[in-house]
């Protein structure tokens, strides 16, 4: 690309007064002066400065903007545990049609049966995969439903007239998890991971007591490793008194093969624009629906659909709930992409998603295991984690090898989590890469591992091939620039 | 039948071969640390996969059942908001570059979302006439008890002060997220429409951590916000405003109001309805409290070679790396909203967005004083609105929406279904909205079928 295009000026960069980009509609009642209907103080003094540009401006600026982004569609986007598939396109005509995209959360709900219907649909196909009693849909992320979570759970023990303050959390949990405890006003008492990745037991047994309120795990856990432990481990947590929290960020690698609620979880979260497909966004809109076992009913958010005689309805009638999580019910368009996906795929298409994915992590883990240090060296499940190069010039680092992955037209691994593997790169190629992909993969990451040995100054200088290079991070944090603000 | 296959590129041939590099005769070989006691035996319980052609005449069959706003008026807001979208907006903001990608972890290959957001930040700011925004927050009503969150923290005080003119369901997201955080709530009463002032400024103490105000209220009133900022921050404590982005094309924005945070529903701004959701909370603060903001902030810099960029920045508030200690547990937010919500403002532009607000005070207005010239009909506040109004009707309200929907019309909101002082079944208050979107003559068709005239 030429340095012409390397520089995309700021829209307010590019606006003139004057210019409009926008046909409106035009007032066809009666005009007002705007001080017959609002009082003056009441008024702003001056127009917000916002951009003044054309409609083809417009056009080619966001068209600019979306070329110099890396995508699913763009390309091999192996970011571990937060599972890069393919977004179908036909949901998104799906979700496009009139009778989903434009109808209003408060009209009266026998105009909308059918986005009832749908939900209750879909919560039963969730609660069925996870293995629970029943399901909201209503958390607009992972971190969202971890926070309904917990208080669910925190309003279970207290209906039973136990205040419960400590949750218990891996030394390898997302860092979503502690903060939710935070949030909650909980108490976190972070445990250590035993030698082979999984949960330490004695650790465990040291930490449980009459305080816990609740265990959140992930299974396979964020090492991509299945903690075959799980029932003793919710053994130990329930005879504690404690219940048992599912995080569903790994979810992937157990469709129709195991469930959490059979592996003695109570509550569980699944990331919808994770394991069933749904677009990322750049960051969002996600959606964390929750599944629950019969004790934690009473207690679900409101609004509750149900259903009485083939109509759908709202009920907001529960007196134990622990109340309203979001604006309306959650971000409805996405579960219509999640309903479209289940309904796609079937029983068996589901199991072979898992299937597919964990054949295709430890492929990625064999074939680089000679080259890329394995911290536990077992079959893993649909990611797999590696500790940095084995062999490398000195002050290579893992940051390094995913600057040089850029230069490849690639998206790199997720890099530095687990928190407890140093230099982790977290491979998760997903079911819907074709083997030449994933082998495309595999030969640049050799040859990386190559260069770090032979030509180390390719990996520290790295990326050489993107619109821009490394970019000054400290400095963004240091001299904070977060605005554009109009100069004079 | 397996479903999906055309999502899953892998051969019978590419199977083997893999499980051949990895010295397995089996793929359940993979799966044997699963205990066989938690192996699902069976099929999971789900309808039989459908073919795309055979998906798409069912969702269609789905959507039919719902009444969607293209194939009736709406005169229904209370939150979600029917406005014009340009046909740019949508268009742009489906590009897959953008919406099937993730966070911007890695800022070279992600400079065209960081550049949306970065931008997107400053409009928010300009709209808001604060200092600082974030890149989205879950929608208005998160938004806001992220905000009542951050004046406990940064005031280190337990109470917060609260309009009865919030969005009901905004106040209970609010006692949901105060409850485990032990945050109590004082509700302060409304006087013909508006905040009660007084006894505001006389519940004020040094124990205030803040006050929240919206404006629009609830009930379309324009609080006049006045002399607050000032009490409260005498007191130490903070002034939070949940703002319509709309309206801030005519009216004096949260800065000049001396607000601390303002925060709001972005959805006005180029989304669809949705029934609820995916919508868009937007922050904005003034810099002072830049560093306690929830969600992600991009930021500008340069690159070893002196060029422009824009970075995450500013995560050392974030979960993934203050874990237990950060503000909040929020990560993935709703970006493409934010995105679409600068698509928006651009094809809008600096006169457009005053254009948009003014014809939706207009027509409010007009529809307003049409309702209220009807027998039996009357307007229930005298305060000054923007486009939203609530009517008191001759024949309870739910008989009113049945007929209206009997003729493809939305009507404005039956305040019974809501706990906002109007509750039960006999309710004779309506919420109506009007955006740019109305014309006179569906304005006209509106008033004529509630005088009964057609």
């Amino acid at each position: 690309m030429s340095s012409t295009y390397s520089y995309q000026p700021l829209i307010f960069e590019q606006s003139r007064p004057g210019r409009v980009g926008a046909n409106l509609p035009v007032s066809d009642v009666p005009a007002k002066n705007i001080t017959e209907m609002i009082p003056q103080e009441l008024l702003r003094e001056a127009a917000p400065e916002l951009p003044e540009v054309s409609e083809v401006e417009t056009v080619r600026h966001y068209t600019a903007l979306s070329r110099r982004n890396y995508s699913v569609d763009t390309g091999f986007y192996p970011l571990g545990s937060c599972t890069m598939k393919y977004n179908p396109k036909v949901h998104e005509q799906i979700a496009r049609l009139p009778g989903f995209a434009k109808i209003h959360p408060l009209q009266p709900e026998e105009s909308v049966q059918g986005a009832l219907g749908m939900m209750y649909e879909l919560q039963t196909y969730l609660a069925e995969i996870a293995g629970m009693d029943a399901c909201t849909l209503q958390p607009v992320a992972g971190a969202h439903g971890e926070l309904t979570g917990i208080k669910l759970i925190r309003a279970f023990h207290e209906s039973r007239g136990e205040k419960r303050s400590q949750v218990i959390v891996p030394d390898s949990a997302h860092g979503t998890n502690p903060a939710t405890v935070s949030m909650n006003g909980m108490e976190v008492v972070e445990i250590p991971s035993a030698a082979d990745g999984g949960v330490d037991l004695d650790a465990l047994r040291k930490a449980v007591g009459p305080q816990t309120a609740a265990f959140m795990l992930t299974n396979p856990n964020t090492l991509g490793l299945f903690d075959s432990h799980i029932q003793e481990i919710a053994q130990i947590v329930h005879d504690a008194g404690g219940l048992l929290y599912y995080d569903g960020a790994n979810a992937n690698a157990i469709l129709g093969i195991t469930r959490p609620g059979d592996m003695g979880f109570d509550v569980v979260h699944f990331n919808l624009h994770k394991t069933f497909s749904t677009p990322h966004g750049g960051g969002g809109p996600g959606s964390g629906p929750i599944g629950v076992k019969k004790c934690l009913l009473p207690f679900l958010p409101v609004p509750v659909v149900e259903v009485q005689d083939g109509v759908y309805s709202l009920s907001y009638d529960r007196p134990l709930s622990i109340g309203k999580i979001h604006g309306f019910y959650g971000n409805f368009a996405v579960y219509l992409r999640a309903y479209a996906y289940i309904r796609t795929l079937g029983p068996a298409g589901l199991k072979q998603v898992s299937r597919d994915a964990v054949l295709a992590a430890n492929y990625v883990l064999k074939e680089l295991a000679d080259v890329y240090k394995v911290p536990y060296n077992r079959h893993c499940m649909h990611e797999c984690v590696f500790d940095g190069l084995k062999e490398h010039a000195s002050g290579i680092r893992t940051l390094d090898v995913a600057k040089r992955i850029l230069d490849y037209g690639c998206h790199p691994p997720t890099v530095y989590f687990p928190l407890i593997i140093h230099e982790a790169l977290m491979v998760e190629p997903t079911e819907t890469e074709s083997k030449e992909t994933i082998d495309r993969f595999i030969a640049m990451m050799r040859q990386i591992a190559r260069e770090a040995v032979e030509e180390p100054d390719l990996l520290t200088s790295a990326p050489h091939n993107t619109l821009v290079k490394r970019l000054d991070e400290v400095l963004a944090a240091r001299k904070p620039d977060l605005r554009w603000r109009k100069k004079g | 039948m397996m479903g999906g296959a055309h999502y899953l590129p892998a051969t019978e041939e590419d199977r083997k071969a893999m499980m051949a590099r990895i010295g397995i005769a089996d793929v359940e070989e993979l799966f044997a640390d699963i205990p066989a006691a938690i192996r699902l035996s069976e099929d999971l319980r789900l309808p039989p996969a459908l073919s795309e052609l055979g998906l798409t005449t069912h969702m269609r069959k789905i959507a039919a059942q719902n009444l969607d706003v293209d194939s009736a008026l709406c005169f229904l807001g209370a939150g979600s908001y029917d406005h014009f979208i340009p046909a740019v907006v949508s268009d742009l903001a489906s590009r897959s570059e953008f919406t099937t990608a993730y966070t911007q972890y890695q800022a070279e290959i992600s400079q065209g979302a960081l550049q949306a957001l970065w931008e997107y930040q400053s409009m928010i700011c300009e709209l808001t006439g604060l200092d600082v925004a974030n890149a989205s927050l879950y929608d208005g009503a998160t938004a806001l008890a992220e905000a009542m969150n951050m004046a406990c923290g940064a005031t280190g005080r337990k109470k917060v002060l609260i309009s009865a003119g919030i969005h009901p369901l905004y106040r209970r997201v609010l006692a949901t997220y105060a409850y485990d955080l032990g945050i109590q709530i004082e509700v302060i009463p409304l006087v013909n429409g508006v905040t009660d002032k007084q006894a505001l400024l006389a519940a004020v103490n040094p124990e205030t951590a803040g006050i929240l105000l919206q404006s629009p209220n609830f009930f379309g009133c324009i609080e006049d916000m006045g002399g607050i900022a000032e009490e409260i921050h005498r007191q130490g404590g903070l002034l939070v405003l949940a703002v319509n982005p709309i309206s801030l094309g005519i009216l004096k924005p949260p800065g000049d109001y001396g607000a601390d945070i303002a925060v709001g529903e972005g959805q006005m701004l180029g989304l669809g309805l949705n029934f609820g959701g995916p919508y868009l909370g937007f922050m904005a603060v003034r810099e002072k409290w830049m560093r306690r903001m929830p969600g992600r902030i991009v930021g500008r810099t340069v690159d070893k070679e002196g060029n422009r960029g824009f970075v995450l920045t500013l995560q050392a508030r974030e979960q993934h790396i203050r874990r237990e200690k950060a503000y909040s547990n929020i990560c993935s937010n709703e970006g493409l909203c934010a995105l679409t919500a600068a698509i928006y403002l651009t094809a809008i532009g600096k006169q457009g967005l005053v254009n948009v607000a003014t014809l939706c005070a207009e027509k409010a207005h007009y529809a307003a004083e049409q309702i209220s010239a009807l027998p039996g009909y009357s307007l229930e506040f005298s305060s000054p609105f923007f486009h939203e109004f609530v009517v008191r009707t001759p024949v309870p309200a739910k008989e009113l929406q049945t007929k209206l929907l009997s003729r493809r019309i939305i009507s404005g909101l039956d305040l019974a279904g809501l706990d906002c002082g109007f509750s039960g079944d006999s309710c004779d208050r309506m919420l109506f909205c009007v955006t740019e979107k109305r014309t006179k003559e569906e304005i006209d068709h509106l008033v004529a079928v509630l005088g009964g005239e057609e």
